[in-house]
């Protein structure tokens, strides 16, 4: 199981301050929300931390090895990432594209095996796909396709979770089963780390946020000491109402 | 061994024999190759029949069929597959590298450079050595200027890639059509043959073929990570690719195996663009299969197409680009109508 640990890290947004340099440390079995409006550098933010965009300083260590020593294959055995924007220019099926995730585990030579398959078969079952797995991806809905990146990165099977907006193109049923998923993994030992704009599945299932605003400020912390009216309030530059409903605080839009 | 271990030890065996299985179109393909160069030694001005032909290969038969088999066609034949091999595979690992089902191997400007070359030796009346050394500098030579423009002094993107390859190429048609303008009258026929593709012009099969052999080693063990690459370089990183480094490796083999393929037979058309996509709609989409399929469907189609060249209008020949395009737009049509 694999810390995630950022020391002094400024995220490189163009024309952008600094603001307040990031020192977090992401423990396996903490579930992570970022927090923050459009544009406050939550998706950079994520693809810095998977090592895909250089910091502008600063530094990312997975198990206390720098992320820029490791070779991108052995970071890709540790740590997966769910994409919010994904490209599909070829065709091909959801089992083929779930079973990408056991790429980083295979020497060039070798086939997918037994095993391998059997990952992406479970994988696709625990995102309801099993069903389609035979089709091809670009005739999937929005959601489906979302449930299928899950399902490659499931297959993966990463001690490091990175998911930009996991619940994006879901319906209320599926975005309550991707969020159980992911705190699974989290109970499981790994160390998740979600980019959410709904601050209610934040409230519900993050232990720790990270708040970050627009002009580079951040904060964060254990979730009950993050989630007070005025931050979120100020963070979205909208008045907010909030109630209590089976233990954990509901915010709308006042 | 009990009665489960033994179905388990059954299930692991048919189990490593079905991982391959979808490696046996592989298999139809070879025949289908073998099929297609025997045909194109046997078929020509003087037709010869398949028990001499047997004979000839044994090592018996007559003078005639032993000159006309092994130091006119089969050399002939071989350089046919090696082209349209290297072609094939050549335009699956650009459409690969741009992430755009519309590239071809020609897209960045090699057989411009390539073309511009040969017609220079051909004006200068140089034999077909120099012709093939020109046409090989060519390539090169705008295969770097492509490379260099396009990394100028910002980032490397497909798009600009794409861009610069095809403002190159039509720089270079235009110096084309100049050559083709100013050009004595005599030598426009030649000229224009070597422009549809023609593969009078190849000489030994030998640098074409062994390169594809090379190359097909090359690739397959790469396929895997060019499978995760068509699903986007920052998908393919975060799975542990070294994107850079492999769209290098993909953009120099590309155009390398173009530039042979042109440098052998001319700038022929389609196989590149065609071959690859009839055999994603059939085999679907594992690079792993495509790149070995495409060497092997490449070389059987421009063979079976160059045999066509030489008995359609016998004792004239076509240039064999005019058929590879005649008999690749119907089949690729119907497979794309056809496909879902």
């Amino acid at each position: 199981m694999t810390v995630l640990e950022t020391q002094d890290l400024v995220i490189d947004i163009p024309e952008r301050p600094d603001g307040r340099a990031l020192n977090l440390r992401m423990e396996p079995g903490q579930t992570w929300g970022i927090l923050g409006p459009n544009g406050a550098g939550k998706s950079t933010l994520l693809h810095t931390l998977a090592g895909l965009k250089p910091p502008r300083s600063g530094d990312i260590q997975l198990d206390g090895t720098s992320l820029s020593r490791l070779r991108r294959g052995t970071v890709a055995q540790q740590l997966g990432i769910v994409f919010q924007e994904r490209q599909d220019g070829f065709p091909a099926t959801v089992l083929e594209t779930a079973l990408i995730g056991r790429h980083p585990f295979l020497s060039p030579w070798q086939l997918e095996g037994g095993n391998d398959l059997e990952m992406a078969e479970n994988a696709l079952e625990q995102l309801e796909l099993s069903d389609l797995a035979e089709r091809s991806v670009s005739t999937l809905s929005g959601g489906e396709r979302q449930r299928v990146a899950l399902a490659t990165t499931l297959t993966q099977s990463p001690s490091v979770w990175l998911a930009d907006e996991p619940t994006n193109h879901l319906d209320l049923r599926h975005q309550v089963a991707v969020m159980n998923l992911l705190s699974g993994q989290a109970r499981a030992g790994r160390t998740v780390v979600l980019c959410l704009h709904d601050l209610n599945l934040a409230a519900r299932w993050c232990d720790h946020l990270l708040l970050l605003y627009p002009d580079g400020e951040a904060c964060w912390g254990e979730a009950d000491s993050m989630l007070k009216p005025q931050a979120l309030e100020q963070l979205y530059g909208q008045p907010l109402t909030w109630a209590e409903v089976d233990g954990a605080p509901v915010f709308v839009p006042s | 061994m009990n009665a489960a271990e033994a179905i388990a030890h059954r299930a692991n065996a048919s189990m490593a024999i079905s991982a391959w299985r979808p490696f046996l179109p592989l298999v139809w393909l070879a025949l289908l190759g073998v099929l297609a160069l025997m045909l194109a030694v046997a078929i020509g001005s003087v037709t010869i029949a398949p028990g001499e032909f047997w004979a000839v290969i044994l090592g018996e038969g007559s003078e005639l069929h032993r000159t006309l088999i092994f130091e006119l066609r089969a050399p002939r034949a071989l350089a046919g597959f090696a082209t349209g091999g290297l072609l094939a595979v050549a335009g699956a690992l650009m459409q690969i590298l741009l992430r755009n089902p519309l590239a071809d191997p020609y897209v960045l400007g090699v057989s411009g450079g390539a073309s511009v070359g040969a017609l220079a030796a051909m004006l200068a009346g140089t034999g077909t050595a120099v012709l093939s050394g020109s046409a090989f500098a060519g390539a090169l030579l705008s295969t770097f200027l492509v490379f260099g423009l396009a990394h100028g002094t910002g980032s490397w993107t497909p798009a600009r890639l794409l861009l610069t390859g095809i403002v190159v190429a039509s720089g270079w048609g235009a110096v084309i059509t100049l050559m083709l303008a100013i050009g004595p009258t005599d030598k426009l026929p030649g000229m224009l043959y070597w422009l549809m593709g023609d593969l009078t012009y190849a000489q030994t099969p030998w640098p074409a073929l062994i390169t594809l052999a090379l190359v097909c080693l090359l690739v397959i063990p790469l396929g895997r990570s060019l499978n995760v690459l068509a699903r986007g370089p920052l998908q393919a990183a975060a799975l542990g690719v070294a994107v850079r480094p492999l769209e290098w490796t993909i953009y120099v083999l590309a155009s390398l195996l173009t530039a042979l393929a042109v440098t052998t037979a001319g700038s022929i058309g389609f196989v590149g663009l065609v071959v690859p996509h009839m055999l994603r709609l059939v085999l679907g989409n594992d690079q792993r299969l495509i790149l070995p399929a495409c060497a092997l469907a490449g070389g059987a189609l421009l063979t079976l197409a160059d045999t066509l060249a030489r008995i359609v209008i016998a004792p004239e020949q076509l240039p064999v680009g005019v058929i590879t395009a005649l008999l690749g737009v119907p089949t690729f049509l119907v497979l794309l109508y056809r496909s879902r």
